[in-house]
């Protein structure tokens, strides 16, 4: 894939923002001092009538959101994903999520990925925490395409929404012909030995160690799970009824998340042997994307070795 | 105000009061001291100040008003009620299963809440969003928040005060239901506030200071606030207040900040109630 265009989420949901601005006048972006790096910037630009910028005061901006979701507007809210779910999560489940407000938290700068800023923003934690919220969705894009669709469709559903954004450019993987639909995962690789199910940005390298799997005569069927709440249960129970084995592929903690929602599901209606890849109760540190996503078997050679020892033993 | 306007007002806060006590009573639970001490203000915002239907409660152009001490509850449940948003009879199903009435204001339970509330500190944020949101949709309201004295410790309340004065909401009223005391004890010894003036002052909000137990200082503030109104400045009224205003055996008494009164002492206060409705009426 490496002849592949790369674009970073953000800047697909900074830039769909703007068009839904020019179409919709009800939709308020609010950011905390990350304007540019969050790409709600953009929007900012264009409807600097419609842009707040709250300061270095998250949990504020989170209250604020909610009022102006009483008002009937939209609010975009963005900050980094630590600053987005962990530090206002009270304020995100008191005021937006009891009163089901119809306020979407966007958020960039999720997971390990971050990269050299190191362990206090590498945020592994908010699918775990805005999981946890009654009825609040929880979706991560895996490329540009799929990201713009989400913002989409968020801003047609009515209630409370979080989506996290990557900060890393990574490759397009879908074409324009992709439909995404909130709640609905995807095959993108079928496959009959195990499945791997993957939500963000290690969707392609998920697709790549099925590549790697298949050399070695593993059938894998890939699914890309954009939404982790709710989560597509059928799908999840097709793919353990016809593979026998799982393996959840995730840049945030085993503890809360994809991995865990799928065991859920699965240990309630069809158990299987399900292998959680994700950041083991530990935190990050500084280096690299690249190399962060290695060293936490992120990337295709990881999964397909640890999937392999998986359906082996 | 006239003579008989005050008099209407000082016999409705006395009923607001009689509901509160009874209301939490009978639920066994529920914040009356600090509902007794915003009685008055409540019973001036809803009878004289504030724009609002009870026939239509979610009219888009009405005023808004964010209870953000929560926990009183049953003070904003009496004024909704009396004021035709529901059924006075049932503020006696405060907090119980399957009544609408819950323990802290739900937007989506109760006719007349534009706010959930109860995590301290939260609701001057939502007012702020309604504030500023009326001025993107061109509307032309008020919206009004209450807070209390020990949520001043809360850092989310000088995040919004800072966000209202930045973004000039002069059309938010803010007021602080100074009663001194939360539930560890003296709000100066606990975690003091004061200066509350000089400090809301600093942050660019227009500051007066009342007796929130007098309906002509109340009107005062009030007015203070639409002249503020001319300008670009949120408005703030400290309202000394007593706690457990109204019940001898309550007042200043931190004991009653999240308790209710047992039958027979409920029954002792809404006698000596009983003694200042008459003293009202003169008779």
């Amino acid at each position: 894939m490496a002849d592949v265009k790369k674009i970073a989420t953000r800047d697909s949901y900074g830039a769909t923002l703007v068009e839904l601005g020019r179409i919709d006048k009800n939709i308020v972006v609010l950011d905390a001092d990350l304007a540019g790096s969050t790409k709600s910037g953009m929007f900012g630009k264009e409807f600097p009538d419609r842009f707040f910028n709250c300061g270095i005061a998250e949990q504020n901006m989170i209250g604020v959101a909610a009022g102006l979701a009483t008002m009937g507007l939209i609010p975009f809210v963005s900050t980094f994903a630590m600053f987005a779910a962990c530090r206002p999560y009270e304020q995100i489940r008191n005021s937006v999520g009891y009163p089901h407000l119809n306020v979407k938290i966007c958020a960039s700068h999720g997971g390990i990925s971050v990269g050299a800023d190191g362990a206090s923003h590498q945020c592994c934690e908010d699918f775990a925490l805005m999981r946890t919220i009654p009825k609040m969705l929880v979706m991560c894009p895996s490329d540009d395409i799929e990201a713009r669709q989400m913002v989409k469709a968020v801003h047609k559903y009515d209630g409370p929404c979080y989506i996290r954004f990557a900060r890393s450019a990574t490759p397009v993987y879908h074409d324009e012909n992709y439909k995404f639909e909130i709640g609905k995962g995807e095959v993108v690789v079928d496959g009959a030995d195990v499945a791997i199910i993957a939500t963000g940005i290690v969707l392609p390298e998920a697709v790549k160690a099925a590549e790697i799997l298949n050399s070695k005569g593993i059938s894998a069927r890939v699914i890309n799970m954009g939404t982790i709440k709710p989560l597509d249960e059928e799908l999840v129970i097709k793919a353990a009824k016809e593979c026998g084995k799982i393996v959840t592929v995730e840049e945030h903690t085993i503890f809360g998340g994809l991995g865990e929602a799928v065991c859920g599901v699965l240990s309630e209606n069809f158990p299987v042997p399900v292998k959680r890849i994700g950041i083991n109760d530990v935190f990050g540190f500084s280096a690299d994307a690249d190399e962060l996503m290695k060293h936490f078997g992120l990337c295709a050679d990881n999964i397909a070795d640890t999937t392999e020892n998986f359906v082996k033993n | 105000m006239t003579h008989e306007e005050k008099k209407e007002l000082e016999l409705f806060a006395v009923d607001m009061r009689e509901d509160i006590l009874r209301s939490t009573t009978a639920a066994g639970s529920g914040h009356p001291g600090g509902s007794l001490s915003a009685t008055d203000y409540l019973a001036y915002l809803y009878n004289k100040e504030i724009n609002v239907d009870p026939k239509n409660p979610k009219k888009t152009d009405r005023d808004r008003f964010v209870l953000s001490k929560g926990h009183a509850a049953p003070a904003l449940y009496s004024v909704l009620a009396r004021k035709g948003f529901f059924p006075v009879e049932d503020l006696i199903n405060l907090r119980k299963k399957n009544c609408y009435l819950q323990g802290h204001p739900s937007i989506n339970h109760t006719p007349g809440i534009d706010m959930s509330t109860g995590s301290l500190g939260q609701g001057i944020s939502a007012a702020c969003g309604m504030a500023k949101g009326s001025k993107v949709l061109g509307l032309n309201i008020n919206v009004y928040a209450l807070l209390g004295d020990g949520e001043m410790a809360e850092g989310e309340v000088w995040e919004a005060v800072a966000f209202a004065a930045h973004y000039k909401l002069e059309n938010l009223c803010i007021a602080v239901d100074v009663n001194g005391l939360q539930i560890d004890g003296k709000t100066s010894d606990v975690m003091n506030s004061e200066p509350l003036d000089k400090r809301f002052e600093a942050f660019g909000c227009k500051v007066i200071r009342i007796n929130g137990h007098n309906f002509d200082e109340i009107e005062n503030a009030f007015k203070f606030f639409h002249e503020n109104k001319k300008g670009t400045q949120p408005t703030v009224i400290l309202m000394n207040t007593i706690k457990g205003k109204g019940v001898s055996f309550m007042e200043n008494e931190v004991g009653w900040h999240g308790k209710a009164a047992k039958p027979a002492e409920c029954e002792k206060a809404i006698a000596e109630l009983e003694i200042a409705r008459k003293n009202i009426l003169g008779c």
